[in-house]
């Protein structure tokens, strides 16, 4: 049912220096963002996602580049005249209406009668899964509630983009993993185009169709969908950011097509070279902790380390095994648990192995050898 | 409050804690009570010589009352007095809503203490000295005749002391502080984004105000009418040094009447005064739907 035809978002070149700041909030930020699309904006606290939100809805207006929805150039159009709803990070809910008066306030706004506005929450209310509160006040509801409200008031107005600025930061885990999943099919049930800002990579991860991950400088590195973010990071910083990984110093010696080899104080490490690094130069090398492996016998491809169990930690479905490994890095290994409760022994040697292509060779800014 | 004495005395002591309930007694009951069940009883008491006190004519009676509706006089400067102070009120809501939005929304940093050091600066200097200020520049040879003389706007002085404006005028500028502080301060607890996401909805600003602002700071509307419209009421020295012989206050009659030693006359008008604030107090609580305690936060 789609109600409500998302729109794309082009944002361009955009760039935001804030009034009485001697450097810019977000600069050179370049993403199109499809009709109906669920895109996340992922990056540390600080990094200029909440910028980007109100730079789309109107807020604020770029001090370069510029912002398109559906194709029209949104400069001095304020935030009540856009196709946009905001989800605010603390939901600012009005606690003086009710539940029914909350959501219909958009469509009060222009001009709607109450029995229009009464049949929109109701139906809304629908939709978030939460019928039969419109008269309840907003401070009677529990956060979770309270959220879906928020949500319910955004959708009144029939936007063609959510913009949700963390809006599940201050539940508890189960019912934001909850939240996630019918954020998501809200997003698919009607069509709208969601952009979502978290720090949280675990949250943009399950949710999102792509994902644009930012610096600290307020760029941003690379844009991808989750999978291609975790398994294919262009930058240091998102194999760093994104999911959990190794991350060994490494000095690049030799290069051969698309690979390296380059010197740890682990030793020698092949490893793939997607950034093209020339000999000599400093890098990291990234080995997620799942590819991993106890080595067995015939695996002369593969990276080999001899390593002194650490420690181990068991987490049911996994178990995640601590390996010093001589050099200055500690390596994390983690395993699926099997059943066979056969862990190595805390304190002995085991040669450990990893394949040349799950290694990969990144430098970036903010990545030198300190 | 049962347990005041208990809490006091383990703080201070058995003496320590007499003293300060003693001393709270004796300030609620001598110099709050009884000074106005004196009045209650002067005003309901004839006025006469003062060989004649406690003898056979000095009885209870409502004589002093009955005159605020036989005097046609008092009553006419009675009702120009409740009108002029919802005047004041509303004139001094109306300036001061913006000033209350600006300083508690928008402005920051220097601009901010700027502004409020503006307002509180001219709260240094005496009430009297103030309206006296305003009486410089409204003088026929004040101020501002002489700038409309000088730019030939006007031919003659103008006699801006004529009518009630002046004295409403001066009355407005000595209360601004009593308004912006109630306003301000309700406004400022109002979550910014409220704001943001009412105007992200498709409010205009005029809605904003009407479904979202005004709404939130009701509590701190109705304690800013109450204290404007209790001190207009009660105003003396605006309506004495800015007014005209046209122009008089109710005040100013209690004020006679006690200068001419008529204590039983004036006491009866200043219990009126008291009782037309009281009311003015729950008509605002009334229509703003406030409670006692919400105002008191
Ligand atoms: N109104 C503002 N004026 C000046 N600087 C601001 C303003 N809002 C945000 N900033 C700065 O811009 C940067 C990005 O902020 P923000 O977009 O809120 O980041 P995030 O939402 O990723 O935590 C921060 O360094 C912040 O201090
Ligand atoms: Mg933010």
């Amino acid at each position: 049912m789609n109600q409500y035809p998302g729109q794309d978002i082009e944002i361009i070149d955009v760039g935001m220096m804030y009034e009485g700041s001697a450097k810019p909030a977000i600069k050179g930020i370049n993403v199109h963002i499809k009709a109906g699309e669920f895109f996340s904006f992922l990056g540390p606290s600080g990094c200029g996602k909440t910028t980007i939100l109100r730079l789309v809805s109107g807020f604020l207006d770029p001090t370069d580049g510029k912002i398109l929805i559906g194709g029209k150039d949104m400069r001095g159009i304020g935030p009540n005249k856009r196709p946009t709803a905001m989800i605010f990070q603390n939901l600012a809910l009005f606690p003086l209406m009710t539940v029914a008066e909350n959501i219909g306030f958009g469509l009060e706004m222009r001009g709607a009668s109450l029995a229009e506005r009464r049949k929109k929450a109701g139906e809304l209310l629908e939709l978030v899964d939460l019928p039969g509160v419109e008269n309840k006040k907003v401070n009677d509801l529990s956060g979770g509630q309270r959220q879906r409200v928020a949500i319910a008031r955004g959708l009144a107005v029939e936007p063609s983009v959510l913009l949700l600025d963390e809006p599940l930061s201050a539940l508890d885990l189960k019912l934001r993993q909850h939240m996630r999943t019918e954020l998501r099919q809200i997003n698919k049930r009607t069509g709208v185009t969601f952009i979502y800002i978290t720090h949280d990579q675990g949250e943009a991860l399950t949710m999102s169709d792509r994902i644009g991950v930012m610096a600290s400088d307020g760029t941003i590195e690379q844009i991808a969908t989750a999978d291609h973010l975790y398994n294919n990071p262009r930058t240091a910083f998102v194999a760093d950011f994104v999911g959990k990984n190794n991350k060994i110093k490494a000095t690049v010696k030799t290069i051969k097509n698309g690979h390296a080899v380059v010197e740890t104080s682990f030793g020698l490490i092949k490893g793939l070279n997607p950034q093209q690094l020339s000999s000599g130069q400093q890098a990291f090398a990234f080995v997620r902790p799942e590819v991993i492996s106890v080595a067995g016998s015939s695996e002369n491809s593969k990276n080999i380390i001899t390593c002194r169990v650490k420690n181990i930690s068991f987490e049911g479905a996994f178990v995640t095994i601590t390996l010093d490994a001589g050099g200055e890095d500690t390596l994390f290994m983690r395993t699926h648990n099997d059943g066979s409760a056969l862990f190595p022994a805390i304190d002995s040697e085991i040669d450990v192995s990893f394949g040349q292509h799950n290694t990969r060779l990144l430098a970036g800014r903010g990545y030198g050898h300190a | 409050m049962h347990k005041l004495i208990p809490n006091l005395s383990k703080n201070f002591g058995i003496a320590g804690s007499l003293i300060i309930t003693g001393s709270i007694a004796f300030w609620l009951f001598g110099m709050i009570i009884l000074p106005q069940l004196i009045m209650i009883d002067f005003s309901f008491r004839p006025f006469l010589p003062l060989n004649k006190i406690g003898g056979p004519d000095d009885i209870y009676t409502l004589k002093n009352y009955i005159v605020l509706f036989t005097n046609e006089f008092h009553r006419a400067i009675f009702i120009k007095t409740i009108w002029s102070s919802v005047l004041v009120t509303i004139t001094a809501l109306i300036v001061c809503y913006p000033i209350a939005f600006y300083l508690a929304k928008v402005a920051r940093g220097t601009r901010f203490s700027l502004i409020l050091i503006g307002l509180v600066i001219p709260y240094w200097i005496n009430e009297l000295l103030r309206i006296f200020a305003w009486q410089l520049i409204l003088a026929d040879t004040g101020v501002l005749n002489q700038l409309l003389l000088a730019m030939n706007v006007a031919s003659d002085p103008i006699n801006f002391r004529a009518g009630n404006g002046a004295v409403l005028l001066g009355m407005v500028y000595a209360y601004i502080l009593f308004m912006v502080f109630p306003l301000y301060n309700a406004m400022e607890s109002l979550d910014r984004n409220q704001i943001d996401a009412a105007h992200d909805l498709g409010a205009s600003r005029f809605q904003i105000h009407k479904r979202i602002v005004i709404p939130h700071c009701k509590p701190g509307i109705a304690v800013g009418c109450i204290m404007t419209f209790m001190l207009a009421a009660g105003s003396i020295a605006a309506p004495q040094l800015l007014g005209s012989p046209s122009s008089f206050w109710f005040s100013q009659i209690i004020y006679t009447n006690f200068e001419c030693a008529n204590w039983n006359q004036g006491a009866a008008y200043a219990m009126v005064l008291t009782v037309l604030c009281l009311a003015f107090i729950f008509a605002m609580l009334k229509i703003f739907k406030v409670n006692l305690k919400e105002i008191a936060k």
